[in-house]
């Protein structure tokens, strides 16, 4: 190892490949010896793995302070040096690469343990308690891979994370790959597995391409040197580069219009959800932005574009969510939503705005998901007790629930995921409750709550530079505080919609202490970065990185009317759901008078059903008639089989067999043979037995020799 | 001192007898006789020319002959009654079971 820059005192700076190998380490035990480890024991190692890289990035952070915000570039190994390409396997540690360690790591950290308490019944629940130690070796690979994707010090490096982090998405969300949602034998969840794969395949194919310009216009990948390139290089190539990074965002990152895939994302396990589509990989696309400000900040054409799509999605997907009945599908859309606001600020040049507002998200956002895996669970509990009576409790019985799947052994399918079976769970799971209550309050942006702050901060951002954006993420605002309050209403009040939620448990302290955690985050997360003269702390941190960095002070209007807006949603939410709570089967009370727009909302406005239209099954034709009409009868039947084949074989019977093998070969060595025989045929005749011929070829034979010696 | 004219054709003449008698005789023993009557021509014509030169030489190749002579009878005569025991005959041309 050799360190680069050898002007800055580098002090923790060696810890840092422990980033990415204390998860691994992690994950080689989990994988070798996971089978014979007890449950505690693989979650143990798990948690200490992501606990380690939650360590490391702290004293990496601490680190970066004392160097008063100089990044130090921190050399692992050579990787690749082609021609003028030179690249090294560097990890790069500044403030805000140690800043997304820390989320990464610490709200990964907190998703482990209550992980352990989450998978230990999931995996009951789904007849498979042997698939647990897998569970964890995918998190810690997630970890490893989220790891890599922030500390890079080049593109490329970012892009092998940005792979990595999408192959555990996959792998997690297909992690009950041959069932679906609701434990039925089904290809659902590997499907949405798939789709979540291809529709990001679509975006990375949009970063390569980004890479191949930056490289071709920049000539580099490592992230000063490309800033340096771009400060005198055509801004055409820059607008190229920034649009086709923002396919590759509009993928990861979920935007418009590559978002599909993140709704069916919710087929993966609640704390899947929670780390990967909510709190971390799915801002890879926002820090990406953030730590290409360089290049954005060149090319305000782009930049309106990315704040334009960020927008649309936050409004789009909000929509969507006020028309869903599943507890996660709300969250996911919500979460679309949300990136959306994120992306609108970095779009807007307000990175730390834009940041901000990720760590927040992800607090709260891993708060809601965790809590609605409570939920579920709490709902699964209720279900299971009155299907096997309540003396059998079967999250404490190893050997209890082996009589055959869980849906099979109950009759009719049950959805614990579905909000309109929910109703008056207050009262059966209290602390569940308040936990999503905080969630609920900071996602809505109600003071003094984390996410009042940080969507506070991008919403005056919005208004002083672009009003359009400022117009589209208050109604999206607006529709946010809505739906969380509908959630809220039918999920927690009201009367019990179905025997499961009269008869919910409340989880244990392993799965509440996390959130417990992760709420007081929720509530004080906001004190990063107030926005008062000389409370602008992230602002400062990420200034050392950022360079130029806008510090607005708070605007009693702006801050004003979100306010007034979020409470006057949550106020119409309890008008339409909790004055006059759902009743068991009775249909949303806004699908009367919204009518077709309810529809469109509660069917994602058909968007999937419109990609199927027009680009899905088209393609499909295409393939089909590729496959069938180019591919079998054209290449196959024509090309190959006739033309190639019948070629070939009218070469070897007619010219090679025929004439070069039968007429050629065959009579030559035939031939050869006849001859022979022909040959020896006379040649033995000389052989007659009779010695006395034999005697008298002898001296035929001297006399010949001598004759020639004397005549010649 | 005979002239080693005489040496030299009673030497071919023997040669010529003993060759015949290899040639057209069909009892083995009457062959034998006939190739010792060639040895014996040779060494005739060796000893002969040996003392025309004054070298003994010739004379040393004769008792060399003598000798393989001697030896190659003791091999022969005992494959003939190897011979006469399982043929009752020692006629050269019934012993042609050797032919292509």
């Amino acid at each position: 190892m050799e360190l680069i820059q050898e002007a800055v005192p580098t002090g923790f700076a060696y810890l840092a490949p422990w980033l990415v190998f204390a998860p691994l380490l992690g994950l080689l035990i989990n994988l070798l010896f996971g089978q014979r480890f007890s449950e505690r024991m693989i979650g143990l190692v798990a948690s200490l793995a992501s606990g380690a890289a939650f360590i490391v990035s702290v004293l990496l952070a601490s680190t970066v302070s004392a160097n008063h915000g100089e990044a130090i570039r921190w050399q692992l190994a050579e990787w690749i040096h082609i021609g003028t390409l030179s690249l090294d396997w560097t990890f790069r540690i500044d403030s805000l690469s140690t800043t997304m360690m820390l989320v990464v790591s610490g709200v990964g950290t907190l998703i482990h343990i209550y992980a352990i308490g989450y998978m230990h019944e999931d995996v009951r629940f789904k007849n498979d308690p042997g698939r647990f130690a897998r569970f964890f070796v995918f998190l810690n690979l997630f970890i490893a891979a989220m790891m890599i994707l922030v500390s890079g010090d080049s593109y490329l490096m970012l892009f092998v994370g940005w792979e990595g982090v999408g192959l555990c998405s996959f792998l997690l969300i297909g992690f009950w790959y041959e069932l679906d949602t609701l434990g039925r034998p089904s290809w659902a969840n590997s499907n949405a597995a798939k789709k979540a794969f291809i529709t990001n395949r679509i975006g990375d194919f949009g970063f390569l391409i980004a890479g191949f310009i930056m490289f071709w216009a920049l000539g580099s990948f490592q992230f000063d040197e490309v800033f340096e390139a771009a400060q005198t290089a055509s801004p055409g190539f820059i607008v190229a580069i920034t649009l086709f990074m923002l396919i590759g965002v509009a993928g990861k990152s979920a935007q418009i219009p590559l978002y599909v895939w993140l709704p069916d994302a919710m087929a993966g396990p609640t704390p899947v959800s929670a780390l990967i589509h909510a709190a971390t990989m799915v801002t890879a696309g926002v820090y990406l932005i953030t730590r290409s400000a360089e290049l954005y900040t060149l090319v305000p054409q782009a930049q309106y574009i990315v704040a334009m799509t960020g927008a649309v999605t936050a409004l789009f997907a909000a929509t969507i969510a006020v028309g869903q009945y599943d507890i996660k599908k709300v969250l996911a859309y919500s979460t679309i939503s949300q990136l959306g606001f994120m992306v609108a600020a970095v779009g807007m040049g307000a990175f730390v705005a834009g940041m901000f507002h990720l760590i927040t998200h992800a607090f709260f956002k891993a708060l809601l998901f965790l809590s609605a895996g409570s939920v579920i669970l709490g709902m699964e509990r209720g279900h299971h007790n009155l299907a096997h009576g309540h003396n059998n409790d079967h999250a404490h019985g190893e050997g209890s629930n082996e009589e055959g799947g869980h849906g099979d052994s109950h009759g009719e399918v049950f959805d614990p995921g579905d909000m309109r079976n929910m109703g008056g769970l207050r009262r059966t799971m209290p602390v569940t409750y308040w936990l999503y209550m905080i969630g609920t309050l900071a996602l809505a942006g109600i003071f003094p709550f984390a996410g009042f702050w940080s969507k506070d901060e991008i919403l005056l951002d919005a208004s002083l530079h672009y009003p359009i954006v400022y117009l589209l993420l208050s109604i999206a605002a607006f529709f946010t505080a809505f739906y969380m309050g509908r959630q809220i209403w039918m999920v927690f009040f009201g009367g019990h919609r179905s025997e499961a939620a009269a008869h919910a448990v409340e989880s244990k302290p392993i799965i509440t202490v996390p959130l417990m955690v992760l709420a007081a985050l929720s509530v004080l997360g906001g004190a990063l970065n107030l926005p008062f003269e000389g409370f602008h702390q992230l602002g400062h941190w990420l200034e050392y990185t950022l360079h130029e960095v806008e510090s607005l002070a708070l605007d009693y209007g702006v801050a004003g009317i979100s306010t007034v807006l979020a409470l006057a949603a949550i106020a119409l939410s309890w008008f339409i759901y909790g004055r006059n709570p759902l009743r068991t089967g009775q249909p949303d009370p806004l699908k009367g008078p919204l009518g077709m727009f309810f529809t469109g909302m509660e069917n994602k406005w058909f968007v999937d059903e419109g990609y199927f239209a027009t680009i899905i099954n088209p393609f499909k034709k295409l393939s089909q008639f590729l496959a069938d009409v180019i591919d079998w009868r054209f290449w196959h039947d024509w090309f190959h089989e006739t033309v190639i084949a019948g070629t070939y074989n009218w070469v070897s019977n007619i010219a090679l067999n025929r004439y070069a093998d039968q007429q050629g070969i065959d009579r030559f060595a035939n031939g050869l043979g006849d001859v022979t025989q022909w040959l020896s045929a006379g040649a033995r005749r000389i052989q007659n037995g009779f010695v006395r011929s034999y005697a008298l070829s002898v001296l035929l034979g001297v006399v010949l020799i001598l004759g020639y010696l004397i005549l010649r | 001192m005979v002239e080693i004219n005489y040496y030299i054709i009673l030497s071919a003449v023997l040669f010529t007898i003993g060759a015949l008698g290899v040639l057209v005789r069909r009892n083995a023993l009457i062959i034998f006789m006939s190739i010792e009557l060639m040895l014996n021509s040779a060494n005739l014509a060796m000893v002969a020319f040996g003392s025309v030169l004054e070298s003994f030489s010739g004379q040393i190749f004769v008792f060399f002959v003598i000798a393989v002579a001697a030896a190659e009878v003791a091999v022969g005569l005992a494959l003939i009654v190897e011979i006469f025991k399982s043929k009752r005959s020692i006629d050269v041309d019934q012993m042609n079971s050797m032919k292509g």
